[in-house]
Protein backbone atom coordinates (compact mmCIF):
# COMPACT_ATOMS: atom_id res chain seq x y z
CA UNK A 1 0.00 0.00 0.00
CA UNK A 2 1.76 3.64 -1.06
CA UNK A 3 2.02 6.17 1.56
CA UNK A 4 1.65 10.15 1.02
CA UNK A 5 4.83 11.55 1.92
CA UNK A 6 5.49 15.28 2.24
CA UNK A 7 8.96 16.59 2.74
CA UNK A 8 10.77 20.17 2.10
CA UNK A 9 13.89 19.48 0.00
CA UNK A 10 16.12 22.46 -0.62
CA UNK A 11 13.29 24.72 0.67
CA UNK A 12 10.39 23.71 -1.79
CA UNK A 13 8.06 20.99 -0.57
CA UNK A 14 7.03 18.09 -2.16
CA UNK A 15 4.08 15.76 -2.07
CA UNK A 16 4.39 12.25 -3.52
CA UNK A 17 2.70 8.70 -2.82
CA UNK A 18 5.35 6.15 -2.26
CA UNK A 19 5.71 2.84 -1.48
CA UNK A 20 7.08 2.19 2.38
CA UNK A 21 9.75 0.31 1.33
CA UNK A 22 11.41 2.92 -0.96
CA UNK A 23 14.38 4.36 -0.31
CA UNK A 24 15.20 8.22 0.98
CA UNK A 25 17.72 8.73 -1.70
CA UNK A 26 15.96 6.92 -4.13
CA UNK A 27 12.62 9.06 -3.62
CA UNK A 28 15.44 12.21 -3.66
CA UNK A 29 17.01 10.92 -6.62
CA UNK A 30 14.07 9.21 -8.87
CA UNK A 31 11.00 10.79 -8.07
CA UNK A 32 11.92 14.00 -6.77
CA UNK A 33 15.02 13.90 -9.46
CA UNK A 34 17.85 15.81 -7.82
CA UNK A 35 20.82 12.87 -8.50
CA UNK A 36 23.32 15.33 -7.00
CA UNK A 37 22.85 12.55 -3.74
CA UNK A 38 24.77 9.36 -5.02
CA UNK A 39 24.27 5.62 -4.06
CA UNK A 40 28.21 4.28 -3.75
CA UNK A 41 27.41 1.00 -1.83
CA UNK A 42 24.68 -1.55 -0.59
CA UNK A 43 26.53 -1.79 3.10
CA UNK A 44 25.14 1.92 4.68
CA UNK A 45 29.58 2.67 4.97
CA UNK A 46 30.11 5.01 2.14
CA UNK A 47 28.67 8.09 2.86
CA UNK A 48 27.96 9.60 -0.69
CA UNK A 49 24.34 9.51 -0.10
CA UNK A 50 24.75 11.61 3.12
CA UNK A 51 22.01 14.36 3.46
CA UNK A 52 20.97 16.54 6.26
CA UNK A 53 17.91 15.79 7.53
CA UNK A 54 16.50 18.43 10.37
CA UNK A 55 20.31 20.04 10.36
CA UNK A 56 21.64 16.40 10.94
CA UNK A 57 23.74 14.50 8.48
CA UNK A 58 22.39 11.34 7.90
CA UNK A 59 22.59 8.47 5.03
CA UNK A 60 19.81 8.60 3.05
CA UNK A 61 20.33 5.11 1.79
CA UNK A 62 19.60 3.80 5.48
CA UNK A 63 16.09 5.13 5.78
CA UNK A 64 12.71 5.12 4.04
CA UNK A 65 10.92 8.03 2.14
CA UNK A 66 8.15 7.06 4.91
CA UNK A 67 10.84 8.01 7.71
CA UNK A 68 10.96 11.70 5.99
CA UNK A 69 7.71 12.71 6.63
CA UNK A 70 7.39 16.01 7.51
CA UNK A 71 11.18 16.62 7.45
CA UNK A 72 13.07 19.46 6.21
CA UNK A 73 15.96 18.01 3.68
CA UNK A 74 19.17 19.56 2.37
CA UNK A 75 21.25 18.31 -0.79
CA UNK A 76 23.90 18.85 -2.37
CA UNK A 77 21.85 21.01 -4.66
CA UNK A 78 20.84 23.64 -2.19
CA UNK A 79 24.28 24.36 -0.93
CA UNK A 80 24.89 26.81 -3.45
CA UNK A 81 22.97 30.28 -3.16
CA UNK A 82 22.50 32.61 -5.62
CA UNK A 83 24.81 31.44 -8.14
CA UNK A 84 26.92 31.34 -5.25
CA UNK A 85 29.23 28.29 -4.51
CA UNK A 86 28.86 27.62 -0.63
CA UNK A 87 32.51 28.19 1.10
CA UNK A 88 32.73 24.01 1.76
CA UNK A 89 32.19 23.72 -2.05
CA UNK A 90 34.47 26.68 -2.67
CA UNK A 91 37.30 25.02 -0.59
CA UNK A 92 37.02 22.18 -2.24
CA UNK A 93 37.45 23.61 -5.35
CA UNK A 94 40.08 25.80 -4.38
CA UNK A 95 41.98 22.98 -2.69
CA UNK A 96 41.53 20.49 -5.84
CA UNK A 97 39.36 18.16 -3.26
CA UNK A 98 38.42 15.97 -5.71
CA UNK A 99 39.15 13.42 -8.14
CA UNK A 100 36.52 11.85 -10.07
CA UNK A 101 33.84 13.49 -7.90
CA UNK A 102 31.81 11.05 -6.61
CA UNK A 103 32.05 11.03 -2.96
CA UNK A 104 32.03 15.06 -3.26
CA UNK A 105 27.93 15.83 -2.57
CA UNK A 106 28.23 13.44 0.70
CA UNK A 107 31.82 14.74 1.60
CA UNK A 108 30.40 18.23 1.51
CA UNK A 109 27.50 17.26 3.45
CA UNK A 110 29.19 15.72 6.45
CA UNK A 111 31.34 18.77 6.08
CA UNK A 112 28.20 21.27 6.54
CA UNK A 113 27.38 19.04 9.64
CA UNK A 114 30.81 19.20 11.23
CA UNK A 115 31.18 22.66 10.82
CA UNK A 116 28.26 23.36 12.36
CA UNK A 117 29.45 21.16 15.43
CA UNK A 118 33.16 21.86 15.24
CA UNK A 119 33.56 25.30 13.93
CA UNK A 120 38.07 25.51 13.99
CA UNK A 121 38.43 21.65 13.66
CA UNK A 122 41.85 20.11 14.08
CA UNK A 123 43.32 17.04 11.11
CA UNK A 124 42.56 14.72 13.54
CA UNK A 125 38.78 15.77 14.39
CA UNK A 126 38.64 16.53 10.85
CA UNK A 127 39.76 12.74 10.19
CA UNK A 128 37.21 11.43 12.55
CA UNK A 129 34.49 13.48 11.80
CA UNK A 130 34.19 11.69 8.25
CA UNK A 131 34.71 8.01 9.21
CA UNK A 132 31.26 7.74 7.16
CA UNK A 133 32.65 8.89 4.00
CA UNK A 134 34.77 6.76 1.52
CA UNK A 135 36.85 8.61 -1.51
CA UNK A 136 38.75 6.13 -3.55
CA UNK A 137 40.56 8.42 -5.44
CA UNK A 138 42.45 11.25 -3.50
CA UNK A 139 43.21 9.72 0.00
CA UNK A 140 41.95 12.44 1.93
CA UNK A 141 44.47 15.15 2.29
CA UNK A 142 42.90 17.61 -0.02
CA UNK A 143 39.69 16.73 1.27
CA UNK A 144 40.85 18.04 4.82
CA UNK A 145 42.97 20.77 3.39
CA UNK A 146 39.32 21.78 1.60
CA UNK A 147 37.67 21.64 4.85
CA UNK A 148 40.31 23.69 6.88
CA UNK A 149 39.94 26.34 4.08
CA UNK A 150 36.22 26.18 4.63
CA UNK A 151 36.42 26.54 8.07
CA UNK A 152 38.90 29.66 7.85
CA UNK A 153 36.98 31.90 5.30
CA UNK A 154 33.79 30.65 7.56
CA UNK A 155 34.87 32.15 10.75
CA UNK A 156 36.20 35.34 8.65
CA UNK A 157 32.81 35.63 7.20
CA UNK A 158 30.81 35.30 10.53
CA UNK B 1 18.74 -1.97 -3.39
CA UNK B 2 15.09 -2.72 -2.86
CA UNK B 3 13.90 -4.17 0.68
CA UNK B 4 10.86 -6.74 0.59
CA UNK B 5 7.63 -4.71 0.94
CA UNK B 6 6.19 -4.40 4.26
CA UNK B 7 3.36 -2.30 5.89
CA UNK B 8 4.68 0.94 7.65
CA UNK B 9 3.06 2.01 10.69
CA UNK B 10 3.62 5.13 13.12
CA UNK B 11 1.96 4.76 16.34
CA UNK B 12 2.09 7.80 18.49
CA UNK B 13 1.96 5.98 22.12
CA UNK B 14 3.53 3.44 23.50
CA UNK B 15 0.01 1.79 24.29
CA UNK B 16 -0.56 2.09 20.51
CA UNK B 17 3.05 0.42 19.30
CA UNK B 18 2.23 -2.46 22.25
CA UNK B 19 -1.28 -3.01 20.50
CA UNK B 20 0.49 -3.13 16.99
CA UNK B 21 3.17 -5.59 17.80
CA UNK B 22 0.94 -8.04 19.29
CA UNK B 23 -1.43 -8.03 17.00
CA UNK B 24 0.47 -7.94 13.84
CA UNK B 25 2.31 -11.28 12.51
CA UNK B 26 5.61 -11.19 11.41
CA UNK B 27 6.29 -7.13 13.03
CA UNK B 28 9.52 -5.60 13.56
CA UNK B 29 9.87 -2.13 15.62
CA UNK B 30 11.81 0.31 13.61
CA UNK B 31 13.94 2.56 16.04
CA UNK B 32 16.68 4.50 14.15
CA UNK B 33 16.74 1.55 11.51
CA UNK B 34 20.88 1.68 11.33
CA UNK B 35 20.95 -2.23 11.58
CA UNK B 36 17.62 -3.07 10.57
CA UNK B 37 17.20 -1.41 7.17
CA UNK B 38 21.44 -2.17 6.54
CA UNK B 39 19.48 -6.23 6.94
CA UNK B 40 16.20 -5.09 5.12
CA UNK B 41 18.40 -3.91 2.06
CA UNK B 42 19.87 -7.56 1.65
CA UNK B 43 17.06 -9.05 2.55
CA UNK B 44 18.20 -10.63 5.37
CA UNK B 45 15.26 -9.34 7.53
CA UNK B 46 11.81 -9.49 5.57
CA UNK B 47 9.37 -8.60 7.87
CA UNK B 48 5.70 -7.91 6.96
CA UNK B 49 5.47 -5.44 9.27
CA UNK B 50 7.17 -2.54 10.21
CA UNK B 51 6.31 -0.04 13.67
CA UNK B 52 8.45 3.17 13.75
CA UNK B 53 9.22 4.68 17.09
CA UNK B 54 9.45 7.94 15.48
CA UNK B 55 5.89 10.00 16.46
CA UNK B 56 6.29 8.17 20.10
CA UNK B 57 6.44 10.63 22.42
CA UNK B 58 8.20 9.64 25.90
CA UNK B 59 10.83 7.46 24.43
CA UNK B 60 14.00 10.58 24.26
CA UNK B 61 15.95 12.27 26.54
CA UNK B 62 18.63 12.15 29.03
CA UNK B 63 17.53 12.73 32.84
CA UNK B 64 19.05 13.00 36.05
CA UNK B 65 16.96 10.94 38.75
CA UNK B 66 19.13 10.89 42.04
CA UNK B 67 22.36 9.09 41.46
CA UNK B 68 20.97 7.24 38.49
CA UNK B 69 21.13 8.58 34.88
CA UNK B 70 18.02 8.37 32.92
CA UNK B 71 17.64 7.49 28.96
CA UNK B 72 14.93 7.26 26.36
CA UNK B 73 15.33 4.53 24.39
CA UNK B 74 15.31 6.26 21.72
CA UNK B 75 17.95 8.88 22.74
CA UNK B 76 20.38 8.58 20.02
CA UNK B 77 23.72 8.00 19.59
CA UNK B 78 24.52 11.47 19.45
CA UNK B 79 22.38 12.69 21.98
CA UNK B 80 24.50 10.21 24.50
CA UNK B 81 27.52 11.56 22.66
CA UNK B 82 27.01 15.26 23.32
CA UNK B 83 24.88 15.09 26.79
CA UNK B 84 26.24 16.84 29.09
CA UNK B 85 24.87 14.82 31.95
CA UNK B 86 26.48 11.99 30.68
CA UNK B 87 29.69 14.06 30.60
CA UNK B 88 29.58 15.07 33.75
CA UNK B 89 28.44 12.19 35.77
CA UNK B 90 29.34 8.76 33.55
CA UNK B 91 31.77 9.94 30.67
CA UNK B 92 32.36 6.81 29.90
CA UNK B 93 28.99 6.29 28.28
CA UNK B 94 29.11 9.41 25.90
CA UNK B 95 32.78 8.31 25.14
CA UNK B 96 31.39 5.00 24.17
CA UNK B 97 29.03 6.70 22.07
CA UNK B 98 31.12 8.65 20.62
CA UNK B 99 32.66 5.90 18.50
CA UNK B 100 29.82 3.87 17.51
CA UNK B 101 30.23 4.34 13.61
CA UNK B 102 30.71 7.44 12.35
CA UNK B 103 28.64 10.62 12.62
CA UNK B 104 26.01 10.20 10.37
CA UNK B 105 25.31 6.75 11.94
CA UNK B 106 25.24 8.44 14.76
CA UNK B 107 22.74 10.55 13.96
CA UNK B 108 19.88 7.84 13.65
CA UNK B 109 21.38 5.26 15.58
CA UNK B 110 19.59 4.57 19.23
CA UNK B 111 20.90 3.58 22.66
CA UNK B 112 17.83 1.63 23.17
CA UNK B 113 18.45 -0.13 19.23
CA UNK B 114 21.93 -1.00 20.07
CA UNK B 115 21.28 -2.97 23.39
CA UNK B 116 18.09 -4.61 21.80
CA UNK B 117 19.88 -5.75 18.38
CA UNK B 118 23.23 -6.76 21.04
CA UNK B 119 25.35 -7.54 17.66
CA UNK B 120 27.95 -9.09 18.69
CA UNK B 121 30.48 -6.33 17.90
CA UNK B 122 28.54 -3.50 19.20
CA UNK B 123 30.07 -1.47 21.35
CA UNK B 124 27.60 -0.15 24.35
CA UNK B 125 26.82 -3.41 25.62
CA UNK B 126 30.47 -3.65 27.03
CA UNK B 127 29.69 -0.61 28.90
CA UNK B 128 26.33 -1.43 30.24
CA UNK B 129 28.04 -4.76 31.86
CA UNK B 130 30.84 -2.87 33.32
CA UNK B 131 28.58 -0.05 34.97
CA UNK B 132 25.74 -2.40 35.49
CA UNK B 133 22.64 -0.71 33.44
CA UNK B 134 19.38 -1.43 33.41
CA UNK B 135 16.61 -1.88 30.77
CA UNK B 136 13.25 -1.07 31.53
CA UNK B 137 11.24 -3.19 29.44
CA UNK B 138 7.07 -2.05 28.78
CA UNK B 139 4.87 -5.36 28.02
CA UNK B 140 1.03 -5.65 28.07
CA UNK B 141 1.88 -6.60 31.28
CA UNK B 142 3.63 -3.44 32.21
CA UNK B 143 7.13 -2.54 33.22
CA UNK B 144 9.78 -5.03 33.97
CA UNK B 145 13.62 -4.00 34.93
CA UNK B 146 16.14 -6.25 33.46
CA UNK B 147 20.02 -6.44 34.58
CA UNK B 148 22.76 -5.79 31.89
CA UNK B 149 24.07 -9.11 33.12
CA UNK B 150 21.01 -10.90 32.54
CA UNK B 151 20.05 -9.11 29.33
CA UNK B 152 22.59 -10.68 26.89
CA UNK B 153 21.89 -14.02 26.24
CA UNK B 154 23.60 -15.17 23.11
CA UNK B 155 23.89 -14.03 18.95
CA UNK B 156 21.66 -11.39 18.74
CA UNK B 157 19.60 -12.55 21.30
CA UNK B 158 17.93 -10.66 24.25
CA UNK B 159 15.89 -11.16 27.50
CA UNK B 160 13.61 -8.57 25.34
CA UNK B 161 9.99 -10.46 25.04
CA UNK B 162 8.38 -10.54 21.84
CA UNK B 163 5.74 -8.24 23.01
CA UNK B 164 8.02 -5.84 24.38
CA UNK B 165 9.61 -2.66 24.07
CA UNK B 166 12.71 -1.43 25.73
CA UNK B 167 11.49 2.09 27.02
CA UNK B 168 14.55 3.22 29.22
CA UNK B 169 18.15 2.47 29.69
CA UNK B 170 19.10 3.25 33.31
CA UNK B 171 22.72 4.28 33.79
CA UNK B 172 23.90 3.80 37.65
CA UNK B 173 26.52 7.05 38.49
CA UNK B 174 29.82 5.35 40.50
CA UNK B 175 31.12 7.03 43.48
CA UNK B 176 33.56 9.75 43.59
CA UNK B 177 37.33 7.87 43.30
CA UNK B 178 35.66 5.80 40.52
CA UNK B 179 37.10 5.65 36.99
CA UNK B 180 36.23 4.23 33.80
CA UNK B 181 37.41 3.84 29.94
CA UNK B 182 36.15 2.26 27.08
CA UNK B 183 38.80 1.35 24.38
CA UNK B 184 38.11 -0.94 21.12
CA UNK B 185 40.08 -2.30 18.19
CA UNK B 186 37.94 -0.90 15.40
CA UNK B 187 37.19 -2.51 12.34
CA UNK B 188 39.09 -0.67 9.47
CA UNK B 189 35.33 -0.23 7.32
CA UNK B 190 32.54 -0.72 9.85
CA UNK B 191 34.09 0.47 13.20
CA UNK B 192 32.19 -1.86 14.81
CA UNK B 193 34.58 -3.53 17.63
CA UNK B 194 36.75 -6.21 16.64
CA UNK B 195 37.12 -6.32 20.40
CA UNK B 196 35.87 -3.67 22.96
CA UNK B 197 36.34 -3.16 26.76
CA UNK B 198 35.18 -1.42 29.06
CA UNK B 199 36.46 -1.34 32.49
CA UNK B 200 35.51 1.02 35.50
CA UNK B 201 37.00 0.58 38.86
CA UNK B 202 36.95 2.64 42.72
CA UNK B 203 39.53 3.23 44.36
CA UNK B 204 39.88 4.41 48.12
CA UNK B 205 42.13 6.77 49.86
CA UNK B 206 44.90 4.22 49.80
CA UNK B 207 44.55 3.74 46.37
CA UNK B 208 42.99 -0.09 46.58
CA UNK B 209 40.58 -1.33 44.66
CA UNK B 210 37.03 -1.57 46.66
CA UNK B 211 35.01 -2.01 43.07
CA UNK B 212 35.32 -3.13 39.44
CA UNK B 213 33.07 -3.82 36.60
CA UNK B 214 34.77 -4.98 33.46
CA UNK B 215 32.83 -5.66 30.10
CA UNK B 216 34.38 -7.35 27.08
CA UNK B 217 32.70 -7.44 23.48
CA UNK B 218 33.56 -8.28 19.91
CA UNK B 219 35.24 -11.40 20.40
CA UNK B 220 32.44 -14.11 21.16
CA UNK B 221 28.60 -13.88 20.31
CA UNK B 222 27.42 -11.92 23.01
CA UNK B 223 29.30 -8.94 25.66
CA UNK B 224 30.21 -10.68 29.16
CA UNK B 225 31.53 -9.76 32.07
CA UNK B 226 35.17 -10.47 32.82
CA UNK B 227 34.97 -12.01 36.30
CA UNK B 228 38.30 -13.16 36.28
CA UNK B 229 39.26 -9.93 35.59
CA UNK B 230 37.12 -7.92 38.21
CA UNK B 231 37.95 -10.61 40.79
CA UNK B 232 42.16 -9.89 40.05
CA UNK B 233 41.75 -6.12 40.67
CA UNK B 234 39.43 -6.26 43.55
CA UNK B 235 41.53 -5.17 46.93
CA UNK B 236 44.67 -4.90 44.86
CA UNK B 237 46.79 -1.83 44.59
CA UNK B 238 46.49 -1.10 41.26
CA UNK B 239 50.26 -0.62 39.75
CA UNK B 240 50.94 -1.85 36.63
CA UNK B 241 51.78 -5.36 37.48
CA UNK B 242 48.27 -5.95 39.56
CA UNK B 243 46.60 -4.57 36.33
CA UNK B 244 48.57 -6.88 33.74
CA UNK B 245 48.26 -10.18 36.14
CA UNK B 246 44.30 -9.11 36.14
CA UNK B 247 44.05 -8.16 32.43
CA UNK B 248 45.18 -11.89 31.35
CA UNK B 249 41.66 -13.35 32.68
CA UNK B 250 40.56 -11.08 30.07
CA UNK B 251 39.03 -13.73 27.31
CA UNK B 252 38.55 -16.43 30.59
CA UNK B 253 34.31 -16.82 29.99
CA UNK B 254 34.64 -15.53 26.42
CA UNK B 255 33.79 -17.70 23.50
CA UNK B 256 35.55 -16.56 20.96
CA UNK B 257 34.97 -17.00 17.54
CA UNK B 258 37.40 -17.26 15.20
CA UNK B 259 36.12 -14.90 12.05
CA UNK B 260 37.68 -12.86 8.79
CA UNK B 261 39.07 -10.28 11.50
CA UNK B 262 41.05 -12.96 13.39
CA UNK B 263 41.92 -16.18 15.05
CA UNK B 264 41.00 -17.72 18.13
CA UNK B 265 43.90 -16.78 19.53
CA UNK B 266 44.65 -13.21 18.09
CA UNK B 267 41.16 -11.97 19.32
CA UNK B 268 41.99 -13.43 22.92
CA UNK B 269 45.46 -11.78 22.81
CA UNK B 270 43.27 -8.61 21.86
CA UNK B 271 40.94 -9.27 24.78
CA UNK B 272 44.18 -8.91 27.22
CA UNK B 273 45.80 -6.38 25.53
CA UNK B 274 42.80 -3.54 25.35
CA UNK B 275 41.73 -5.04 28.94
CA UNK B 276 44.97 -3.81 30.32
CA UNK B 277 44.50 -0.57 28.19
CA UNK B 278 40.86 0.23 29.62
CA UNK B 279 41.96 -0.74 33.22
CA UNK B 280 45.38 1.64 33.07
CA UNK B 281 43.03 4.92 32.16
CA UNK B 282 40.49 3.95 34.31
CA UNK B 283 42.70 3.97 37.45
CA UNK B 284 44.27 7.11 36.08
CA UNK B 285 41.11 8.62 36.07
CA UNK B 286 39.88 7.06 39.41
CA UNK B 287 43.46 8.89 41.25
CA UNK B 288 42.14 12.21 39.44
C1 LIG C 1 27.78 1.83 8.76
C2 LIG C 1 27.40 1.41 10.14
C3 LIG C 1 28.39 1.32 11.11
C4 LIG C 1 28.06 0.95 12.41
N1 LIG C 1 29.07 0.87 13.33
C5 LIG C 1 28.77 0.52 14.60
C6 LIG C 1 29.80 0.46 15.58
O1 LIG C 1 30.96 0.75 15.32
N2 LIG C 1 29.45 0.08 16.84
C7 LIG C 1 28.15 -0.22 17.17
O2 LIG C 1 27.90 -0.53 18.32
N3 LIG C 1 27.17 -0.15 16.27
C8 LIG C 1 27.43 0.21 14.99
N4 LIG C 1 26.43 0.28 14.07
C9 LIG C 1 25.05 -0.09 14.47
C10 LIG C 1 24.33 1.11 15.04
O3 LIG C 1 24.85 1.43 16.30
C11 LIG C 1 22.82 0.90 15.18
O4 LIG C 1 22.30 2.17 15.40
C12 LIG C 1 22.35 0.04 16.32
O5 LIG C 1 22.94 -1.24 16.28
C13 LIG C 1 20.85 -0.19 16.26
O6 LIG C 1 20.14 0.94 16.72
P1 LIG C 1 18.95 1.52 15.88
O7 LIG C 1 18.28 2.53 16.72
O8 LIG C 1 19.45 1.96 14.58
O9 LIG C 1 17.99 0.24 15.78
P2 LIG C 1 17.14 -0.38 14.58
O10 LIG C 1 17.99 -0.72 13.43
O11 LIG C 1 15.94 0.46 14.34
O12 LIG C 1 16.65 -1.73 15.30
C14 LIG C 1 17.56 -2.79 15.56
C15 LIG C 1 16.81 -3.96 16.20
O13 LIG C 1 16.40 -3.65 17.53
C16 LIG C 1 14.99 -3.65 17.67
N5 LIG C 1 14.65 -2.46 18.45
C17 LIG C 1 15.12 -1.21 18.29
N6 LIG C 1 14.67 -0.38 19.24
C18 LIG C 1 13.88 -1.12 20.04
C19 LIG C 1 13.12 -0.82 21.22
N7 LIG C 1 13.12 0.39 21.76
N8 LIG C 1 12.42 -1.82 21.79
C20 LIG C 1 12.42 -3.07 21.24
N9 LIG C 1 13.13 -3.42 20.14
C21 LIG C 1 13.85 -2.46 19.55
C22 LIG C 1 14.45 -3.63 16.24
O14 LIG C 1 13.22 -4.28 16.13
C23 LIG C 1 15.52 -4.33 15.46
O15 LIG C 1 15.35 -5.71 15.53
C24 LIG C 1 26.72 0.66 12.76
C25 LIG C 1 25.70 0.77 11.80
C26 LIG C 1 26.04 1.15 10.50
C27 LIG C 1 24.95 1.27 9.49
S1 LIG D 1 25.10 4.74 -0.44
FE1 LIG D 1 24.54 5.36 1.54
S2 LIG D 1 26.28 4.88 2.69
FE2 LIG D 1 26.82 4.13 0.73
S1 LIG E 1 36.93 11.87 -5.62
FE1 LIG E 1 36.57 9.95 -6.48
S2 LIG E 1 35.67 8.87 -4.81
FE2 LIG E 1 36.30 10.70 -3.90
Amino acid sequence: MKLPVTMTINGQSYSHEVEPRLLLVHHIRETVGLTGTHVGCDTSQCGACTILMNGQAVKACTLFAVQADGAQITTIEGMAKNGELHPIQQGFWEKHGLQCGFCTPGMIMAAAQMLERYPRPTEEQIRHQLEGNLCRCTGYHNIVKAIQWAAEHMAAGK
Amino acid sequence: MYPAAFEYHAPTSVRDALGLLGSLEDAKILAGGHSLVPMMKLRLAQPKHVIDLRKVPGLTGIKEEGSTIVLGAMATHWDVESSPILKAKAPVVAETAAVIGDPAVRNKGTIGGSLAHADPAADMPATAIALGFELVCEGPKGRRTVKADDWFQGLMSTALGEDELLVEVRVPVWPAGSGACYMKFPHPASRFAVVGVCAAVTLDKNGACTRAGVGVTGAGTKAVRARGVEAGLAGKRLDAAAIEAAAQKAAEGVDVQADLQGSVEYKAHLCRVFARRAIEAAVKRAQG
